[in-house]
């Protein structure tokens, strides 16, 4: 009953942040600002990650496969799929929950319980449009480059290692990631990625924006936030690769 | 002018407001006072729209604010000014973007002169040089300066204060209740104060409305003050040994 209670909710601010917006010139600038904060501040950390779990797969997968009747292209590949298929969307965007998701909660959070939220509806500013929506839309559009960026370090991650160790020649390595490559599975995981940025922006979002209280209440919302959006992730990690997978 | 007639609040079963009626005069600062919990802030939202009320009517001038829809109620809105509690500034904008934020939002001045706007607003509270600080980097005084310099930046022609002066010392006090009177006086606002400091009652007090669990208690001006025999209105204004003392030399 609960759970129904808050989805229900859920969706009415939904509804809210998708009115038409007053001035679209502001939202615009308020986009870019947030594509900065939400966005580019997230490239460092994406990377990094990436470059460690494309080279931990490759040892991995290279020390499992010590067999000789296995074909030396199987790292590259094992290393290529598993960055694309999981690596690269969802669990950047579990990541991501964690970072973007906190920051989301705890700002909105703040803004409600010092009453700011309510100094813009007093003025007349539809304010969960104003707030919420700008995030959506940076979300969306600049989460795409954080897989593409998190694919390409992670692949290099996983080169640079495997030719450390020698575990994998640097052709085999490209021959792995060039056999029987399916190009769909890109667009699977950037569609994962735009789904995944959209669970993490609103429902952080829906943490903050009803806080009651203080402090205490905009810190327990904020990792309510990173539970429920990274549940959320999960959860529909499955039933889009259902979809687009089966 | 704003007037509402038998309103009531509650939340869940506890019931806060109980048929209030009371108009609030334009040009005059109205105050409205009372013990801790008796309800001003539930009052100010409900008048405002951040609460709805359960019933009663609520008029601005001959506008019927609490049954209109979103957009009408939008216009309306765009006269009003508010100042909370705390001041409620955008921490993330500077003191300029604060006051700019609501011309940004609902008129197409150019930036200069907008900027212009801005700085004649700041100048009416006397906070000068201070443009590009953020509201943690101004004393709270100065935010609730600020915020009251954003309340009237698009010229508004209701005003509404929860505790102007909470937390301020007497003398910073006194100077933002006259700043407040000054401003009602000067644009003919229909400005309505919460409070509870009665040194605000006796100073800018044009009418005074006295809330008691929930009830309009009492009504008049700062000099009726004097001369009340409502009980329960004397003990929250002569609350101090000092405040009886002074009663009985008058
Ligand atoms: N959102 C809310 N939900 C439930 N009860 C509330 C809510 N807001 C206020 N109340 C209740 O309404 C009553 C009046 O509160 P209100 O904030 O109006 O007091 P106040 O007169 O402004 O006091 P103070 O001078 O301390 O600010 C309190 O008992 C409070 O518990
Ligand atoms: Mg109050």
């Amino acid at each position: 009953m609960r759970l129904f209670n808050l989805v229900g909710s859920y969706f009415l601010l939904l509804g809210k942040v998708f009115a038409k917006p007053e001035k679209k010139m502001i939202y615009y600038k308020l986009t870019v600002k947030e594509i900065e904060k939400l966005g580019l501040n997230s490239i460092i950390i994406v990377a990094i990650i990436s470059a460690f779990m494309g080279a931990v797969i490759t040892i991995q997968t290279a020390y499992n496969t010590e067999n000789p009747f296995l074909p030396s292209y199987l790292i590259g590949l094992a290393a290529r799929d598993s960055i694309l298929l999981e690596f690269s969307s969802t669990i950047v965007g579990l990541i991501l929950a964690g970072k973007v998701g906190s920051n989301i909660a705890s700002e909105i959070g703040t803004m409600r319980v010092t009453q700011q939220i309510d100094a813009l509806e007093v003025m007349g500013v539809n304010s969960a449009s104003y707030l919420i929506l700008p995030k959506i839309i940076a979300t969306i559009l600049f989460n795409p480059f954080l897989t593409m960026l998190s694919i390409v370090v992670g692949i290099i991650g996983g080169w640079s290692v495997g030719v450390f160790t020698g575990v994998v020649t640097t052709q085999e390595y490209i021959n792995g990631i060039q056999y029987a490559f399916v190009p769909y599975y890109i667009t699977y995981a950037l569609i994962k990625t735009v789904v995944f940025a959209f669970l993490i922006t609103t429902i952080s979002a829906f943490q903050g924006y009803y806080v009651e209280g203080g402090s205490l209440e905009v810190g327990q919302a904020s990792t309510r936030a990173v539970v429920a959006s990274s549940v959320a992730i999960l959860l529909f990690n499955l039933i889009l690769t259902q979809l687009l997978l089966s | 002018m704003i007037s509402v007639n038998h309103i009531n609040k509650s939340f869940n079963d506890h019931s806060v407001l109980k048929d209030i009626s009371a108009t609030f005069e334009q040009g005059k600062t109205n105050l409205i006072i009372g013990q801790s919990g008796s309800g001003k802030t539930v009052l100010l939202k409900c008048l405002v729209g951040l609460f709805d009320v359960d019933d009663g009517d609520i008029f601005y001038e001959d506008v019927h604010f609490n049954k209109i829809g979103f957009k009408e109620k939008k216009e309306i809105r765009k006269k009003i000014g508010m100042l909370f509690q705390g001041g409620a500034l955008f921490d993330s904008s500077t003191v300029e973007e604060n006051v700019m934020f609501p011309l940004d939002m609902f008129t197409n001045m150019t930036f200069e002169e907008k900027l212009e706007r801005v700085n004649s607003c700041l100048k009416k509270v006397n906070i000068i040089n201070f443009n590009h600080l953020f509201p943690a980097e101004i004393s709270g005084g100065m935010q609730k300066r600020v915020a009251i310099a954003r309340a009237i930046a698009l010229n508004p022609k209701f005003l509404f204060c929860d505790e102007p002066n909470s937390g301020l010392d007497p003398k910073t006090s006194i100077l933002i209740d006259e700043l407040i009177k000054e401003i009602t006086e000067e644009y003919n606002i229909t400005t309505i104060v919460n409070t509870h400091d009665m040194n605000s009652v006796m100073g800018i007090g044009d009418k005074i409305i006295f809330i008691y669990e929930g009830q309009k208690w009492w009504e008049g001006t700062k000099e009726d003050v004097l001369h009340s025999d409502n009980k329960e209105f004397n003990s929250f204004v002569f609350a101090s040994a000092l405040t009886r003392k002074i009663k009985g030399i008058l």
